[in-house]
């Protein structure tokens, strides 16, 4: 079966994308009005928050991080596959992104967004944030810049400005198709201001060719330096179950797992919501499973590197940490992760199930919720068992208030996403075009090649 | 002499092609092909570069001038930082450590090199623009627009090449 129809009309392609801009099913708009409820519970958290004090998260010393940080390693994790996939992919010329690039790198963007508020709520302070600025100053004050955690800062500016770019970059030319077929009114404003008066020159084409791959080679180690340093924020302490060499790589692993399970959930809502199954095809579909299934079984390697290295190091300490993981407080969270991250990817590696969609539906959120769970597991048990026995608390739970903001940031980053894929195309239009264009001129080789061969010309 | 613009609208590269290989080989006043040729595709095409002959994109020299400035710009700009916060425990630690300030450089080399690249583009593919009088919308679609500017004295030998090979419509302006 082939990832797409060979014959599709460009202007058919034009036609039906630009169709979702305006017309999209009627849970285009369920999905909206549920993400802003979920979104107020957040805010409503936040402004209870605000006002009463860091107290009302029921965080306290040692149980500094809590459901903030760990929900902030997953929205960054879940950044990682669409910008640093869509590179790779580029790269390796597999033209099946072509289609479902332009979702993912936005996911990328928006989940970056919302990963960068966690921070923001979690300093408590938020009218001090300035404080993490480096700038001359009159306190006569610096960031510590030896510190894991202004690297992570820094490097998350760097992937959240370099995606944006490489988002808008690559959207140029469909901007063009926007200005050029809307009607009239803010939206056709909007397009010509964006597009930057592209024709589609030779010129044009030439130049963004370059700079798009340029782009992209830049990107693939950036997305790895991101997550190995939000590792370093735990790798390069002291704590037991932190203290660990292979987390950079199991980080980078993790995050692609969530980006891949996030891509397919996305990729069936869009699917069904804009009408593109013309263009996110089922084979398409399963390539992406397959991937995500390979990426699922590294991520169990390591997680089994990881637990083997704790076991056989002899550190009491962190041995401490993990015997209370698998037995403690936590277990039923950490079996949860166990089971959701290694045992559900099992059923992807049936055929059956790689094109079912309501079953992979509920498969790539199970994924998530297995993802987010590990991240959960990260920091909160060292907290709760770290070397010295006065931190040792298996009793505290996240008050509603983390619990609240921890929901609402889905609602925030449902919103940002269904908001873009109403206002900008989410399927590439001229990348399918190539898509189409390509594959149809390869089987006219193949026919051609078939007749020679078939008339005894072709076999020299 | 005054000038004629001419923007010919053909369904598919192969017309397009077989236009610009005319407009070679014929001698035109007034006319040269690589520079007063435009090829305008609604897709990124290869063979587009193939027979317009090779034309230089400058963009990687934006990228190397870029990281590199970046790189720099965040090592020395850390390091005037660390060299004047005497306040902070070093523990015997140098003032300017290499290690962690690398992580930052190398941040910073990436940083450098994506955003100056893209003011590379910008530069290189002449944008932002205004756009041309001559355009149709169809190019953006699924059509491949041929613009040139010549004498007005050849522009009904290039209205001739242009029709011959079935353009599916011809759009013309006086030029600048």
């Amino acid at each position: 079966m082939k990832d797409i129809r060979e014959d599709i009309a460009w202007a058919k392609i034009n036609q039906d994308v630009l169709k979702s801009l305006e017309n999209p099913r009627k849970l285009y708009w369920v999905i909206l009005f549920v993400a802003i409820a979920m979104l107020g519970v957040a805010l409503g958290c936040e402004v209870y928050q605000y006002n009463v004090g860091m107290g009302v998260s029921n965080m306290d010393n040692p149980h500094m991080w809590g459901l903030y940080i760990a929900s902030f390693i997953f929205w960054i994790g879940m950044s990682h596959s669409g910008t640093l996939l869509s590179a790779i992919l580029h790269l390796m010329h597999a033209d099946w992104r072509k289609p479902i690039y332009r979702f993912a790198e936005a996911m990328t963007t928006f989940s970056l967004m919302t990963a960068g508020l966690f921070v923001a709520v979690h300093l408590g302070r938020v009218w001090q944030i300035y404080y993490a600025l480096p700038y001359p100053n009159e306190r006569g004050a610096w960031p510590n810049f030896q510190s894991p955690l202004l690297w992570d800062a820094m490097a998350i500016f760097t992937y959240l400005s370099s995606s944006i770019i490489f988002l808008y970059v690559g959207m140029i030319p469909d901007l063009a198709i926007c200005r050029d077929r809307m009607h009239e009114g803010w939206r056709k404003k909007l397009y010509t201001l964006l597009s930057l008066g592209w024709e589609g020159t030779d010129r044009q084409w030439r130049n963004f060719r370059v700079t798009y791959l340029t782009v992209a080679c830049f990107l693939i180690p950036l997305a790895v330096s991101v997550h190995s340093i939000v590792a370093s924020d735990f790798g390069m302490s002291q704590q037991p179950g932190w203290h660990i060499t292979s987390f950079p790589p199991y980080f980078v692993a993790g995050a692609l797992y969530s980006g891949c399970a996030a891509i397919i959930t996305l990729f069936i809502i869009l699917r069904y919501v804009f009408r593109f199954e013309e263009y996110m095809t089922l084979p398409i579909l399963k390539k992406i499973v397959r991937l995500t299934f390979a990426i699922a079984m590294v991520w169990t390697y390591l997680n089994a590197v990881e637990f083997a290295s704790v076991w056989y190091s002899h550190d009491q300490a962190s041995k401490d940490v993990l015997i209370q993981k698998a037995s403690g407080t936590y277990a039923p969270f950490w079996w949860g992760m166990i089971f959701c991250g290694s045992v559900v990817p099992l059923t992807l590696a049936f055929k059956r199930i790689q094109t079912n969609i309501p079953v992979l539906f509920a498969v790539s959120l199970l994924l998530n919720l297995g993802m987010w769970l590990e991240r959960w597991m990260i920091v909160a048990p060292t907290f709760s068992h770290g070397i010295y026995p006065w931190t040792w608390d298996h009793d505290q739970w996240p008050s509603f208030v983390q619990w609240g903001m921890v929901f609402g940031s889905f609602g925030w980053f449902t919103l940002l996403f269904m908001v873009f894929c109403k206002v900008f195309p989410s399927v590439s239009m001229y990348e399918v075009k190539e898509m189409v264009y390509h594959r149809s001129q390869e089987s006219k080789r193949l026919e051609e090649t078939g007749k020679f061969a078939a008339a005894g010309k072709g076999a020299h | 002499m005054s000038q004629r613009h001419l923007l010919a609208l053909y369904s598919n590269f192969n017309e397009a092609e077989a236009v610009v290989e005319e407009l070679r080989s014929t001698q035109i006043k007034g006319f040269d092909v690589d520079k007063d040729l435009i090829v305008k595709s609604p897709i990124e095409h290869p063979e587009v570069e193939e027979f317009l002959g090779d034309k230089p994109v400058r963009v990687q020299w934006f990228t190397l001038g870029g990281a590199l400035m970046g790189g720099l710009l965040g090592f020395f700009l850390i390091s005037a930082a660390q060299g004047n916060f005497y306040a902070q425990f070093k523990g015997g630690k140098p003032i300017v450590p290499f290690p962690p300030n690398f992580v930052l450089t190398y941040e910073m080399f990436i940083l450098g090199g994506v955003f100056i690249t893209v003011l590379g583009f910008l530069i290189c593919a002449g944008l932002p623009a205004r756009r041309s009088p001559l355009y149709s919308a169809n190019v953006s679609e699924d059509q491949i627009g041929i613009l040139v500017k010549s004498d007005e004295s050849a522009a009904n030998t290039l209205k001739a090449i242009f029709t011959k090979h079935h353009a599916l419509e011809i759009q013309e302006e006086a030029g600048r």
